[in-house]
């Protein structure tokens, strides 16, 4: 039988495209009950507005997640206090897609925009190994380098080629260890500009986040000595 | 004006607010959900004495806003940028109409009045738009491309009705674009925060200036992308200087690479008034400074600096005339990059 702890596993995997952190760690789920093969997850975002497109993102991959969990039946992923809650849930319960969640209001899905996020991710996760190769001494030249092989162990690593196999990029043992998102290459000339890039690229995505978070604290009314306390 | 160890600093708010937001206001649960978002904004960044009840912020006066600016707050002048968000609420959230009174029943206040358009109102528009102008003798205004109009969520600055717009702009003298992006456009399918419209309406129209409101925040590359090539491109503060308070490193980053990437010259305080107050936000950013460990890389603020973005740059956009002995010691426009950026993406 399936519990909480697996769908909340499963929803651990699902990131918010546009923060590129997952949904458990945001503190989206609002609440997950099981009953025997069917499963209701709540989410709630930070704010009734909300961009609807990466909402629906993250309402559809919640929902392909628990439902790929075996002994799951029935899946119903709720949003909550959110201006498009009824067009989203309604399509995404339906298996519709984003388009027909917004007649007349979308050209099309939501591939090129997760795409667009995937790659801000990308650049985002390598500037963080990136800047702490720097920091522990190594230079530019020798960053410029590197190959995946000789990537630190650790969490940002593991995304960074996590986010290849996404992107379809070379993740291979002798592949560049840091790639522009198209694939291009980068060299020690190229690095320091790049690198400085990929901060203004992080500074939006964790100052987002942190916005977010603080947020949804205050609009659901989270006490939470820890996060209050950074 | 704001006094601090000798220095005076000429303060222009860029950005504030008289709406009305209350219940009676509100057409639908769009328009409660609009300010009770606002009003988390404004209970999550403001220092704690500085927090409404729901109900005043729902709905200020005129006298409050007098005194938060003008009595208590430093401000020198104050430039109304309207939201009308007509789908939300019954009179308007924000409408040119309503700043308008305000600025008649306080001629010794300085304030600028700025309009609006909605290119989807067409030709038909044009008119309306033009008649506003010349009334109000406008010479900027604030767009919101996520305003919803009927079916429709939104609306892009580069569209052949928004180049007709912004071309009768350049020919009745409105040289200053606010533009402000919100969570929905059209279409729904884009990214709505994307600043690349801006970009090419900043090319079109080399002699209007465009000031990107809460500095392109949260897509800060693609605004500093775009805005290291076009001269005519400006950042507000608006919504990215309260984080002073709760998250100063933050700011610190923000205002720094700005710094580095646009330089100067080309920055605007704003409060959002009534989301927040200038009063704490002009002190604490006289006050402040970027982190040590953080100036290898992001410079320091000078006192100068500090001078231009609290009111010499908007001055300098509206023609404001600046009191002798407040302007910045150097003019030279520094920090700014000046080749190419690299594209992220």
């Amino acid at each position: 039988m399936t519990t909480t702890a697996q769908v909340l596993d499963a929803l651990s995997g699902v990131r918010d495209p546009e923060l590129d952190e997952s949904l458990t760690d945001l503190r989206f789920v609002a609440g997950v009950e099981v009953d025997g093969s069917s499963v209701e997850v709540r989410l709630r975002l930070p704010t009734y507005f909300c961009a609807p497109n990466f909402t629906y993102l993250m309402v559809s991959d919640a929902d392909a997640a628990v439902r790929a969990l075996s002994g799951v039946e029935e899946v119903s992923v709720l949003l909550e206090d959110h201006f498009a809650s009824e067009e989203i849930n309604d399509a995404v319960g339906a298996g519709a897609r984003f388009a027909e969640a917004f007649p007349g209001q979308a050209r099309g899905d939501l591939d090129g925009l997760r795409q667009l996020f995937q790659r801000k991710a990308f650049v985002a996760r390598q500037g963080r190994v990136c800047d702490s190769l720097l920091r522990a001494g190594v230079t530019a030249q020798a960053v410029a380098a590197m190959h995946v092989a000789d990537l630190p162990d650790g969490h940002d690593s593991e995304r960074c080629l996590a986010l290849r196999a996404e992107l379809g990029l070379d993740a291979r043992g002798d592949a560049p260890a840091f790639l522009r998102p198209d694939g291009g290459a980068l060299d020690a000339a190229t690095l320091p500009r790049w690198l400085r890039v990929a901060r203004l690229v992080r500074l939006s995505l964790e100052g987002n986040g942190g916005l977010c978070r603080s947020l949804l604290q205050t609009r659901y009314g989270i006490e939470d000595p820890e996060e209050a306390a950074a | 004006m704001y006094e601090k160890d000798g220095e005076r600093y000429f303060i222009v708010d860029g950005h504030i607010h008289f709406w009305d937001a209350s219940p009676e206001n509100q057409a639908n649960k769009y328009g409660t959900g609009f300010i009770n978002c606002f009003y988390d904004y404004h209970r999550n960044l403001s220092p704690e004495e500085w927090v409404w009840p729901l109900e005043k912020f729902q709905k200020y006066t005129e006298d409050d806003l007098i005194h938060d600016l003008f009595e208590v707050g430093y401000v020198d002048a104050g430039i109304f940028q309207p939201t009308y968000l007509s789908d939300f609420y019954n009179n308007g959230f924000n409408t040119t109409e309503q700043d308008a009174a305000v600025a008649e029943h306080h001629p010794d206040r300085k304030f600028i009045v700025n309009g609006a358009f909605d290119p989807r109102y067409g030709k038909e528009g044009l008119k309306a738009f033009e008649e506003l102008v010349k009334r109000y003798d406008l010479k900027g205004v604030k767009l919101y491309t996520a305003e919803w109009k009927g079916d429709s969520r939104g609306w892009k600055l580069d569209s052949p009705d928004a180049t007709m717009y912004l071309e009768k702009c350049q020919e009745l003298g409105v040289r200053n674009i606010h533009v402000h992006k919100g969570p929905t456009i059209w279409p729904l399918d884009r990214d709505a925060f994307d600043v690349a419209d801006v970009d090419e309406a900043a090319t079109s129209f080399p002699e209007l200036n465009f000031i990107v409101e809460h500095c392109g925040l949260p897509r800060l590359e693609d605004f500093c992308w775009i805005a290291t090539q076009e001269p005519n491109v400006f950042a507000g503060l608006a919504v990215a200087i309260p984080f002073i308070h709760t998250r100063p490193r933050y700011f610190a980053q923000i205002v720094g690479e700005l710094c580095y990437w646009i330089g100067e010259d080309r920055i605007l305080f704003g409060s959002d008034y009534a989301i927040w107050q200038p009063k704490w936000l002009v002190e604490k950013f006289v006050d402040f400074q970027i982190p040590e460990d953080m100036q290898s890389e992001l410079g320091v603020l000078t006192t100068d600096v500090k001078k231009k973005i609290l009111g010499l740059n908007a001055a300098a956009l509206y023609d404001l005339e600046v009191p002798a002995g407040v302007g910045a010691q150097t003019t030279e426009a520094a920090g700014a990059v000046a080749s190419d950026p690299v594209s992220v993406t």
